[in-house]
């Protein structure tokens, strides 16, 4: 992306918003941690404006802006050029068939797609105005940026509980003496807090698996991401963990802006602000979730959300 | 319709007849008879080895050298002691050598080499030389260190050897583990933001590191069985040394030897050192096992 794209995108920035980006909110974050310079360099430069401290708001995640955004696997084209906006502080679930490029297209946004041998995408993915796929990206500063919670719940088994919170911090080398608080922050903002609090140094494997994917959650929250990617996060837990997760998206949504994969259309309706339905690497239809669901603007649409395929 | 009687339609359907019943106890018994047959050799290897081997030990086998006196009834023909020191310090410095090398080269197929034409061309050799006859790998120290550089046999000279014989199949176990380390635990440490050799160093070997010691093991033990590598480059001495620039003995380069005298005695001695060193092989798969059942990749 040229310098001069970027300022373009900067003025888009609501003003109001910028300046609460900027701010650290130490209830919830633990403050800001020391190794910043990834997420720095993120930041367009100018929206640096001298964060004024506002108590009671709480700091806002970033929005993510997809343009043009084509996914391959080698040759085969995957998601086949997409324009899609994730508003911040907002949830937006993306629908569809399996195999519609869903999850390739949420792997773009923290450049995951790119780790499988012969993948590549085109096109610019806007993290609150800045291209994460200009050259000068770092893609381990885009990653801490850009949390992920996947579709298995994959606690790092030679780990306890409180490792598995620290270790996003640890293998990103922002250790700290506030580690402690910070693990607790996480755990809290993960719900899972009260659960787990007496068996911190239990092995993380060893809990249910409503319990590990909300451990996950609190792993990618400890390392204070502006976006949390969802693939498909219920899809191996019961309908009480659906639940608790459901309920923790609400609330986490205050913090993180969230994209959510699901194939459970219901799931869309309860925790999406918006929704967005995808077909054959093609978006169909972007809108709030509950004209998506009512009154699609696309007969596709309204076939999927009625079941008749899919 | 709450039970209804069977029919004799449906058991006509489900019913077991007596040639399926026939055919079912044949072939378990052709099965259980192969089981029975390969457990002879084995369970006489074993029978034998007790038998002949125990008769051979004594305090004074294993901590006394060798004597030349092997032609003389009844003289002192001494212990084993400098074969059980030579093996150990061979392999220790075999397995230092390919432990890290094969580790390192699986690391790299696994996490970075992947399915490039290099990778494939590093697996290729690595399963050609997975098939070597381990003699090749004695003849090639032989020809380069010995005959090449106009020097003596040493034990570090058999050390490379085996070190040789070893690197693939440490290669090859280790990247059978590290293959089995799933996708979804360097997904989530990568897209926590860690660094891949982070992500290597703190996540990808420890999970992978007790099916290793496993199959690193396993290599260890297939080194200290072996002749061939030994024979022409570290020699059969009879002292003990814990040089490893001079001669080396080694178990099965002694058997080796023994088993060659006319003498009863040497030959009972052979024995026994051969139950010494499978005793020691047991000893090392046990702690491959113990270290393998607290992996916690199934």
């Amino acid at each position: 992306m040229t310098s001069t794209g970027r300022t373009e995108e900067v003025t888009d920035v609501d003003p109001d918003r910028s300046s609460e980006l900027e701010r650290s909110e130490p209830e919830v974050a633990g403050g800001r941690p020391e190794g910043f310079a990834g997420r720095q360099r993120l930041t367009p430069e100018s929206t640096e404006q001298p964060p004024a401290p506002r108590p009671g708001i709480v700091k806002a995640g970033f929005s993510v802006k997809l343009e043009q955004l084509r996914a391959f696997y080698g040759d085969a084209e995957q998601v086949k050029g997409v324009d899609l906006e994730f508003r911040a502080n907002e949830v937006t679930a993306i629908i569809g068939p399996s195999g519609c490029g869903k999850s390739t297209m949420v792997r773009c946004i923290n450049r995951m797609h790119e780790e499988i041998p012969g993948a590549h995408a085109e096109g610019r993915v806007l993290l609150e105005g800045m291209d994460i796929y200009g050259s000068s990206v770092d893609v381990v500063a885009v990653r801490r940026a850009v949390g992920m919670v996947f579709q298995k719940p994959n606690p790092f088994p030679t780990m306890s509980i409180y490792d598995n919170v620290a270790s996003g911090l640890r293998l990103t080398g922002r250790r700290g003496k506030d580690l402690d608080a910070r693990v607790e922050s996480a755990l809290r903002g993960a719900g899972l807090w009260n659960e787990v609090s007496d068996r911190l140094t239990d092995a993380g494997a060893g809990l249910s698996g409503g319990q590990q994917q909300r451990l996950c959650i609190a792993r990618s929250l400890a390392v204070d991401p502006e976006v949390i990617l969802m693939d498909e996060p219920c899809s191996a837990l019961d309908p009480v963990a659906t639940l608790k997760i459901e309920e923790l998206i609400e609330e986490l949504k205050q913090r993180v802006t969230i994209v959510i994969v699901t194939h459970n259309m219901q799931q869309a309706a309860r925790v999406a602000d918006r929704t967005a339905f995808m077909l054959d690497g093609q978006m169909v239809e972007v809108g709030p979730t509950h004209e998506i669901f009512t009154k699609p603007k696309d007969s596709r649409t309204e076939e999927y959300v009625t079941g008749k395929f899919g | 319709m709450s039970t209804p009687a069977p029919t004799a339609d449906l058991s006509a359907r489900f019913g077991l007849t007596a040639g399926r019943r026939r055919k079912d106890k044949f072939a378990r018994g052709v099965i259980l008879a192969a089981t029975i047959l390969a457990l002879v050799p084995l369970v006489l290897i074993i029978y034998y080895l007790l038998k002949k081997g125990l008769g051979a030990w004594s305090s004074s086998f294993f901590t006394t050298d060798p004597t030349g006196n092997t032609f003389f009834k009844n003289s002192d023909i001494g212990g084993i002691k400098s074969a059980i020191l030579g093996t150990i310090e061979m392999v220790a410095l075999a397995s230092l050598i390919s432990i890290p090398i094969g580790v390192g080269v699986a690391l790299w197929l696994v996490e970075y080499g992947r399915n490039s034409w290099f990778a494939r061309v590093v697996r290729f050799f690595v399963d050609v030389l997975t098939g070597v006859p381990s003699i090749v790998f004695g003849l090639f120290i032989y020809i380069v260190l010995i005959i090449g550089t106009g020097s003596s046999f040493a034990g570090y000279k058999g050390s490379l050897a085996l070190s040789l014989l070893m690197l693939p199949v440490v290669i090859r176990s280790a990247e059978v583990i590290l293959n089995l380390v799933p996708a979804g635990l360097r997904e989530s440490a990568l897209a926590l933001g860690a660094p891949r050799w982070k992500v290597i160093m703190k996540i990808v070997l420890p999970t992978a590191l007790p099916g290793m010691v496993t199959g690193v093991l396993l290599a260890v033990a297939r080194a200290a069985g072996e002749t061939a590598p030994l024979l022409f480059t570290a020699g059969s001495p009879k002292t003990t040394t814990y040089n490893l620039s001079e001669f080396m003995n080694s178990l099965p380069v002694q058997i080796y030897n023994d088993v060659n005298s006319p003498s009863t005695e040497v030959v009972n001695r052979a024995w026994g050192a051969a139950l010494t060193l499978v005793t020691m092989i047991l000893i090392l798969n046990l702690i491959a096992r113990l270290i393998s059942r607290r992996s916690r990749l199934a």
